[in-house]
This record gives structure tokens, C-alpha cells and sequence, in this order.
């Protein structure tokens, strides 16, 4: 009972969707006051979502249909149920279980696979474009945020729980107050949000101008909105989980507020600021620059900065 | 009370059909877009694909090839779905009405549900009319 109220409810589906889908009227705002327009009501992304669950879903023809409506679902869950893990683990420190990191490493992968599949069941030869480009950009970016990760692994003298790491940097200090914490939180804003989160200059898989919207072309209806859902909880989440391994001194609301605020205007700005960047170049910056960074930063951890 | 239907008066995603325009009204139509008149006030977004549609824009004369394109479209786009028609091309044909590559009206090929005239209609007449069709689709709910 507890469980599911805490899976539904709480740190779960209906918080975390909820200030998502802020956090996303937030991106929609500062876009539009960026560019000098006044931008949607703060309402306009449940509006949203509430529209397309009305709308009708249509399955086109040669699709495999179990396929094409299953797998927006897998990511959604695997999402919630890595927001709740996290956010009970904020809250309950003390009450994780041994190795929660990486399961919550794991679930976060799942929302990636369930687009990658579902484009690829649409029958649709820009949906299969904008898969390959989700394949590839995740093989990107999964490469030296695993390197990151390790960083916080090594500094916590090899904690993989993420109540015990929260705990170790209340009383020493926070992952980010040290050479190689600053190099792997730098890369994770600049780099790894943006990517993970398909906000613009690492967009290729959506590219609304030039393959339509790839992944979701094919997606009308309660499709759409799941995946919109799932985008939404990965917006709260993915900076919530870096709040967790780099700042985690100080958890009180108040700071935990402003620090996602922080996180969240900077990933904008980026997303306003930059082009696009095609997939070739995408994975050879991943690859190249920021991976040898990513390394070096685990070396410096390793050494002791 | 019809909540689908009062949720998509204040979200509608356009998709844009251009059949064969001069490009004077999509010209129209970017600047509803652009800062001055900004229609995402209201919640109103161009989408490209068209099965997140709401409304299918409709500009220029239908030709035989744009025909069968338009057709195709509609029924692709997931109800419920709006039709407007942009410009006085979409409207009624205009001078191309006896034109030999010009078969028919937009509105013979899909129910269009606002027929927007001008050449090309001022952005504020665009912003008039869709105020109009949403006030209409809010007496029915």
C-alpha cells in the first residue's frame, strides 16, 4: 500500500508529472521571452496532455500494433518507477537498498529503448532515421556518463547506494567541491542533459525542421501524450538525479528547489543559445573531447582530487 | 460539459497544407508565429507531423496532384480535426477558377470549417478568425 502510494502518488507519477510539466512551461516561457514573444499560460502543458488523451490514436497500416502502442508505456513506467526510487532516497536516506544507483542507471535507459522501439514499429522511414539517430546519440552520451558516475562512485569510497552517497556528502562535502566532481558535473549540465532530455543542440532524433518529429511522427493520441508524460517526468528527474550525486550537502526543499531551478535555466539557455548539431558530430564530440574529459576526470578521482 | 473539446479550443496544434500557394498567406501565417503576434499566447503551435494535428491549414488552389495529397491528409490527421482555409485561394478559386490545372474547391475535398478570406488576410484577421471558431466550438461544449 505504501509502495504504491508512493509509486502513484508522491515522489512518484503524479508529483513528478506535475512538476515536470511545469518545469516544461517554464522551458516553453523563457523560450518565448528569449525571442521576445510572451509565451503559453503556465496551464498550457496539462491542456496539452489532456487534449491529446482525447484525441483519437491511429495505428497506421503494416505497424505491428501491440508494438506500436506497448512501448511508450515500458519507458513511461521504468521513468515513474525510477523517480520513485530516487525520490523516496531523498527523503529516506537510510531506507534504500544496496545498489539503488544502478537500478535507477538502468530504468533511466528503458525511456530511450521504449522510443527507439516504438519508431521503429511505426512503419514510417523517417520514424526508422530518427531511431537510428536515438541509437546512436544514446550510445553517445551513455559512454562518459558512466564515466561521470564513477567519479561520484570513487569519491564516496565506492557507495552505490544512493542514500548512502546522499549521507556521505552530509558529512564530508559535496561531489562538486573537487577537481574531478567539478570536470564530471560540468560535462553532465553542458553535455549530458541536453542530450538525454533532446533539448536542441543534441535534438537530431526529433529534428522537428528536417525529419519531421523522427521518433514520434507516427504517434497521435494517448501515444503522444505518454511519451510527452514520460519526457515531462525525465525533466524532473535527470536533474533531481545530479542534484543527488553532485550537491547533495544540503536537501532541504528550499535548496533543493533553487538548485534544480539552476540546473534546469542553464539547460535552457543552452538549448536557446545553440544550433543543432548533426549526428555525426554529436557522437564525435561525445566520443572525442568530452569522453577523454570524462576519463580524465575519473583519473583525477581516482588520484584523489 | 465536453472537457476534449474545451482542452483542444486552447491547444490546437496547426499543421500547415500549402496546395499549391503564391506564398503570400504562409508568408501571413509565419508572422502569427513571429513575436509581434505570437499565437503560442494561446497555445497555438505549427507540428510537423501531421498526426498531431488539430488543424489542417489550408493554402492555395488545389491542382490535381495537391488534390489527392489534400485528401490523403485529411484522413490521416486523428479526429477531431478542424479544416481553414486561408486566403481567398482556399476560399472560392478566385481568377483560377477556370484554370485548366485548378479541378475543384478546397471545400469539395474536405469539410473546411473557416474559410479565412483576403490575398492574403492580415495576421489580425487570421487571430479574428480563429477567435471566432473556437467561440463556436465553445457554445457546443
Amino acid at each position: 500500500m505504501k509502495g504504491l502510494f508512493s509509486y502513484l502518488i508522491f515522489p512518484g507519477f503524479l508529483f513528478s508529472a506535475f512538476i515536470g510539466l511545469i518545469a516544461g512551461w517554464l522551458d516553453r516561457k523563457i523560450t518565448a521571452r528569449i525571442q521576445w514573444r510572451k509565451g503559453p499560460p503556465w496551464y498550457q502543458n496539462f491542456l496539452d496532455i489532456l487534449k491529446l488523451l482525447g484525441k483519437e490514436t491511429i495505428i497506421p497500416e503494416g505497424t505491428s500494433a501491440l508494438t506500436f502502442i506497448f512501448s511508450p508505456f515500458f519507458g513511461f513506467l521504468s521513468a515513474v518507477l525510477a523517480t520513485t526510487i530516487l525520490g523516496r532516497s531523498i527523503i529516506f536516506p537510510r531506507e534504500g537498498f544496496l545498489g539503488d544507483l544502478i537500478v535507477v542507471l538502468y530504468l533511466l535507459m528503458i525511456p530511450v529503448i521504449s522510443i527507439i522501439i516504438g519508431a521503429s514499429a511505426s512503419h514510417n522511414p523517417l520514424a526508422s532515421l530518427g531511431a537510428s539517430r536515438e541509437m546512436k546519440m544514446a550510445l553517445g552520451y551513455e559512454l562518459f556518463f558512466l564515466f561521470c558516475v564513477s567519479v561520484v562512485i570513487i569519491k564516496t569510497n565506492g557507495a552505490i547506494q544512493l542514500g548512502s552517497i546522499i549521507n556521505h556528502q552530509m558529512s564530508f562535502k559535496s561531489n562538486i567541491f573537487s577537481f574531478s566532481g567539478f570536470l564530471a558535473f560540468l560535462l553532465l549540465v553542458l553535455f549530458y542533459l541536453p542530450a538525454k532530455l533532446g533539448f536542441v543542440p543534441f535534438d537530431a532524433p526529433e529534428a522537428e525542421q528536417e525529419i519531421i518529429a523522427g521518433t514520434m511522427i507516427e504517434y497521435s493520441g494517448l501515444g503522444l501524450a505518454i511519451f510527452k508524460l514520460t519526457k515531462a517526468i525525465l525533466l524532473y528527474t535527470m536533474p533531481v538525479l545530479l542534484i543527488v550525486l553532485f550537491l547533495g550537502k544540503d536537501l532541504s526543499a528550499l535548496f533543493l528547489i533553487l538548485k534544480y531551478l539552476a540546473i534546469l535555466l542553464t539547460v535552457i539557455i543552452i538549448k536557446n543559445t545553440n544550433p543543432r548539431l548533426r549526428i555525426d558530430q554529436v557522437l564525435r564530440l561525445f566520443w572525442g573531447p568530452v569522453g577523454i574529459l570524462a576519463f580524465l576526470a575519473v583519473i583525477l578521482a581516482g588520484l584523489g582530487y | 460539459m465536453d472537457f476534449k473539446l474545451k482542452a483542444l479550443t486552447k491547444s490546437l496544434w496547426v499543421f500547415h497544407a500549402a496546395c499549391s500557394p503564391c506564398n503570400n498567406c504562409d508568408i501571413e501565417i509565419l508572422d502569427l508565429l513571429t513575436p509581434r503576434h505570437d499565437v503560442e499566447r494561446f497555445g497555438i503551435v505549427l507540428v510537423g507531423s501531421i498526426r498531431h494535428a488539430d488543424v489542417l491549414l489550408v493554402t492555395g488552389v488545389p491542382n490535381y496532384k495537391t488534390k489527392e495529397r489534400l485528401k490523403k491528409l485529411y484522413s490521416q490527421t486523428p479526429q477531431p480535426c478542424l479544416v481553414v482555409a486561408v486566403g481567398n485561394c482556399a476560399c472560392g478559386r478566385i481568377m483560377f477558377r477556370e484554370s485548366y490545372n485548378s479541378p475543384c474547391n478546397v471545400d469539395e475535398i474536405v469539410p473546411v470549417s473557416l474559410y479565412i478570406p483576403g490575398c492574403p488576410p492580415k495576421p489580425e484577421a487570421i487571430i479574428d478568425g480563429v477567435v471566432k471558431l473556437i467561440s463556436k466550438l465553445k457554445t457546443k461544449c
